[in-house]
């Protein structure tokens, strides 16, 4: 274990809705250039977690320190911090096209206001040319440097889901959470954004993953932790927790895997928020 | 699909038809000039006739392109057929309109002359010709050739002044049948040119050439004035520019942002308010103005900007259909209130239901925009000065549109209104940019606000009604966006400019007005809910496996060219 403080360090992280605790007591630590697994059955409260570090939800209670500062439950401050997400079910802005979703991501390394965007001045100019250029690369990064002008909706599945890699990348940030990336993608694809994953990490940036995928898990995490029913059960190296029979019969002892389907549809956005 | 008659036939039909059609408005088509637009004379066409030739005109083009005519294939890039089928109906519609107009109106088909009897069935020869040949629409147009860019520009600028030609026959066609028989027309008209291809490579050419299409916009709006003898249609020019000027800064809360806004009225009556008050009028209860146009302009758009602002601090963090009708409440309060304001039931600022009358012309630049002017050796009345003003505003709110929704904010702003959620996560703070929409949407308002109580000589509470029979209301505004396409700056002009008229026009029938406005917007909503000016989000959004198809299609051939 090194010394170094954590990049990220969520300490007794419970979040209540009504009766329900989703989410109760969670510790977890991501250092600098980790990839961190997290794994779990359905309805563990993983996704909530996510929401609880992200400033969708404000914890009920516990904490969450980013690079030894507390986190501000306002999802535009922890952007601009440098935590940034994708969704497990795909929520793309399906009606622009993939550079500007990109574009959008970097909302909070722009300052471009009103009344600059109406006199396009030359600062002006040069942060969109800027904004264009790093959104280009992005997608070359990912793969999609040749869609780059296709609406989000008209794009694969597999493409979607790494547009969303990509989008969430534009905020250059130093911590990276990815809600099932592979749901819903064959075994090509998979492999493919495994390599992605670790090309993330070689930009320097640490990644937290919730994912199904065992193989996925097992090739990529230098750490894994286990979420049942909103506590974590353990955590350690991919190997012991495989070998856990706490694990192994959390999986199997959950009747309600198919509790919450991943949509394999690209179209699933909801219309009203 | 079409019953596969056989070609010779149907080639046949359609040549006889479109010649015989061509004719057809050179004849007389009835015996008395009691019928408007004297359709008695042989040898040259009169009132209506004038649709059935131009859709005869149109038809035979794409007749030639089906028959294959040298050089006139290109003019049918994605295809003839269609293009001919729509064209034939385009004439068809606007003569049987017109023949069954004389038969109503003169009592009995009697009154039609062998000529009129020729143009019906000449243009249902067209028709059942053009509908019996096989479609051959191309999925995939071959690209346009680029054409030096002046010659570009100079087509954009012709393209630019058939459409101002058009609307002009519109706005000075002063018979309802002329009018009922030049929408559908028009429609058939501009569906012959979408199915030949012809509508998408103006796209193309106006997206490579901006500022050309600004300039070309601009100089064919400032024809009309000079085409003017009296001041009659003028009047109708200048409110369509009203309604317009509005409709395009609701656009950005409805179109960019996805906020449905049921009230925006009352931010054009906040503006028309202020600009009476200020206005030296003798109604007025302040004893100060007249200001000068741009005092007053930045006095209305202020107070409206700050109204905006109240009313969107507490409702915008609503959302959908709450946020819907808290806006109509809000709407409807302005209303009441500046009803009330009268000294009895509140303070005195408004004169009530009388309004503030009497507001004098405004002066902009020196210039009186009350009396006439003669430039280049035309007059300019009254309310030509006016629509030389509104002009302006309308340019000033296209350019503020056109920035702010191409630019950062522009983009935060469509974020939220594709998915709240993941912009939120991105980092747009989504009430912060909605108040900005809400309030630069205000602004805009309340500028053209400023101009219209100066127009109507009047500020007056029933003019900022939710729903009325004639616009300006919320509903009609916001009718103007949705049908006339959001998000996109020609559709809401597009959209006043036929939500004015179609009352204006067929004021007889004001009874039935609300119930044919809401059979339209339902048959709209059905039919075409992208809206007649599509922009290329919507028309994914709601015609998607085929416009998906044709994109993907589009960039595999970009890719490996
Ligand atoms: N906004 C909410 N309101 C009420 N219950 C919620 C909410 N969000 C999540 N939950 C509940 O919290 C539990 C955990 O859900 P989730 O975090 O999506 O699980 P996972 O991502 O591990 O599959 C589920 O029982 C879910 O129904
Ligand atoms: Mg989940």
């Amino acid at each position: 274990m090194s010394t170094t403080p954590p990049l990220l360090r969520a300490s007794g992280v419970t979040m209540r809705f009504g009766g329900l605790t989703a989410v109760d007591g969670v510790d977890l630590a991501v250092r600098e250039n980790e990839i961190v697994g997290l794994i779990g059955p359905n309805g563990a409260g993983k996704t909530t977690f996510f929401n609880c570090l992200t400033g969708l939800y404000v914890p009920t209670e516990g904490a969450v320190l980013f690079a030894g500062e507390t986190l501000p439950p306002k999802p535009a401050r922890v952007t601009r911090a440098g935590v940034a997400r994708t969704f497990q079910n795909i929520r793309l802005f399906a009606n622009m096209s993939a550079l500007e979703n990109v574009i959008v991501g970097r909302h909070t390394r722009t300052r471009a206001g009103l009344l600059s965007a109406l006199a396009h001045g030359p600062r002006y100019r040069r942060e969109e040319r800027e904004s264009r250029e790093r959104a280009r690369e992005l997608l070359d990064f990912v793969g999609l440097g040749g869609q780059a002008d296709l609406l989000a909706r008209s794009l694969s599945y597999g493409a979607q889901r790494r547009l969303e890699i990509a989008r969430a990348l534009a905020s250059e940030p130093r911590l990276l959470l990815l809600d099932e990336p592979t749901a819903g993608m064959n075994p090509q694809e998979t492999a493919e954004t495994e390599e992605l994953v670790r090309s993330v990490r070689a930009r320097g940036v640490a990644v937290l993953v919730i994912e199904h995928d065992m193989r996925f898990i097992m090739n990529l995490c230098d750490r894994v932790a286990v979420l049942v029913q909103g506590t974590k059960l353990t955590e350690g190296a991919p190997g012991e927790v495989q070998a856990d029979e706490r694990v192994v019969e959390a999986y199997l002892g959950a009747p309600d895997d198919e509790e919450e389907p991943t949509p394999r549809s690209p179209q699933n956005r909801e219309r009203t928020a | 699909m079409i019953p596969k008659t056989s070609t010779p036939a149907a080639r046949a039909l359609v040549v006889c038809g479109a010649a015989l059609s061509l004719v057809s408005p050179f004849l007389a088509w009835t015996w008395t000039s009691r019928y408007p637009g004297n359709l008695t004379v042989y040898g040259y066409p009169g009132g209506s006739q004038l649709l059935t030739l131009a859709g005869a005109l149109l038809a035979a083009v794409f007749t030639a392109a089906v028959l294959g005519v040298p050089g006139l294939r290109a003019l049918a890039p994605a295809g003839a057929v269609r293009a001919l089928r729509a064209a034939s109906l385009a004439a068809l519609t606007a003569t049987w309109i017109t023949v069954g107009a004389i038969a109503v109106d003169l009592g009995g088909v009697v009154n039609v002359e062998p000529g009129g009897w020729l143009a019906a069935g000449a243009v249902l020869l067209l028709a059942a010709g053009a509908h019996a040949l096989p479609d051959d629409t191309v999925t995939e147009p071959p690209p346009a050739a680029r054409l030096p860019r002046a010659a570009e520009g100079a087509l954009i600028t012709v393209v630019f002044l058939a459409a101002m030609y058009v609307l002009t026959y519109g706005i000075t066609t002063d018979s309802a049948q002329d009018f009922l028989a030049f929408l559908p027309a028009a429609g058939f008209g501009v569906r012959a040119l979408a199915a030949a291809g012809l509508t998408a490579r103006f796209g193309a050419l106006t997206a490579r050439n901006r500022i050309a299409v600004a300039v070309a916009a601009l100089a064919s709006a400032l024809v009309f004035p000079f085409t003017q003898t009296g001041d009659q249609y003028t009047a109708i020019a200048d409110n369509i520019l009203v309604f317009a000027a509005v409709a395009l800064g609701l656009n950005i809360v409805v179109g960019l942002v996805g906020l449905l806004d049921l009230g925006y009225v009352a931010f054009l009556g906040t503006g028309a308010y202020t600009a009476a008050l200020v206005s030296g009028s003798t109604f007025s209860t302040f004893d100060i103005g007249p200001w000068p146009f741009w005092a007053t302009a930045l006095l209305g758009m202020g107070v409206s900007l700050v109204a905006g602002l109240v009313i969107g601090a507490p409702t915008l963090r609503l959302h959908g259909d709450y946020l819907a009708i808290v806006t109509l409440g809000f709407g409807e309060i302005f209303r009441i209130t500046v009803n009330n304001l009268d000294g009895t039931s509140g303070p005195r600022l408004t004169n009530g239901p009388n309004g503030i009358n009497s507001v004098p012309n405004l002066t902009v630049f020196g210039f009186d925009l009350g009396t006439r002017h003669t430039l280049l050796g035309v007059t300019f009345g009254r309310f030509a000065n006016y629509y030389l003003l509104l002009l302006a505003v309308i340019a000033v709110i296209v350019f503020v549109y056109a920035r702010a929704g191409n630019s950062r904010i522009g983009r935060a702003w469509i974020a939220l209104r594709e998915d709240e959620k993941a912009a939120t996560a991105m980092g747009i703070e989504g009430f912060r940019y909605k108040l900005l929409a809400f309030g630069l949407g205000a602004s805009l308002a309340g500028l053209a606000g400023t101009v219209m109580a100066h127009l109507q000589t009047n500020a007056v509470p029933e003019n900022y009604k939710f729903a009325d029979t004639a616009p300006p209301n919320s509903a009609f505004l916001l009718a103007a966006v949705v049908l006339g396409g959001m998000g996109t700056v020609s559709g809401p002009l597009v959209g006043a400019a036929l939500l004015y008229l179609i009352p204006a026009k067929f004021a007889f029938f004001s009874q039935y007005q609300m119930m044919l406005f809401g059979l339209a917007l339902i048959l709209m909503m059905r039919f075409r809910p992208e809206g007649l000016v599509p922009d290329r989000r919507h028309r994914l959004e709601f015609h998607d496996e085929q416009v998906a198809a044709a994109e993907a299609r589009r960039t595999a051939a970009e890719a490996t060219a």
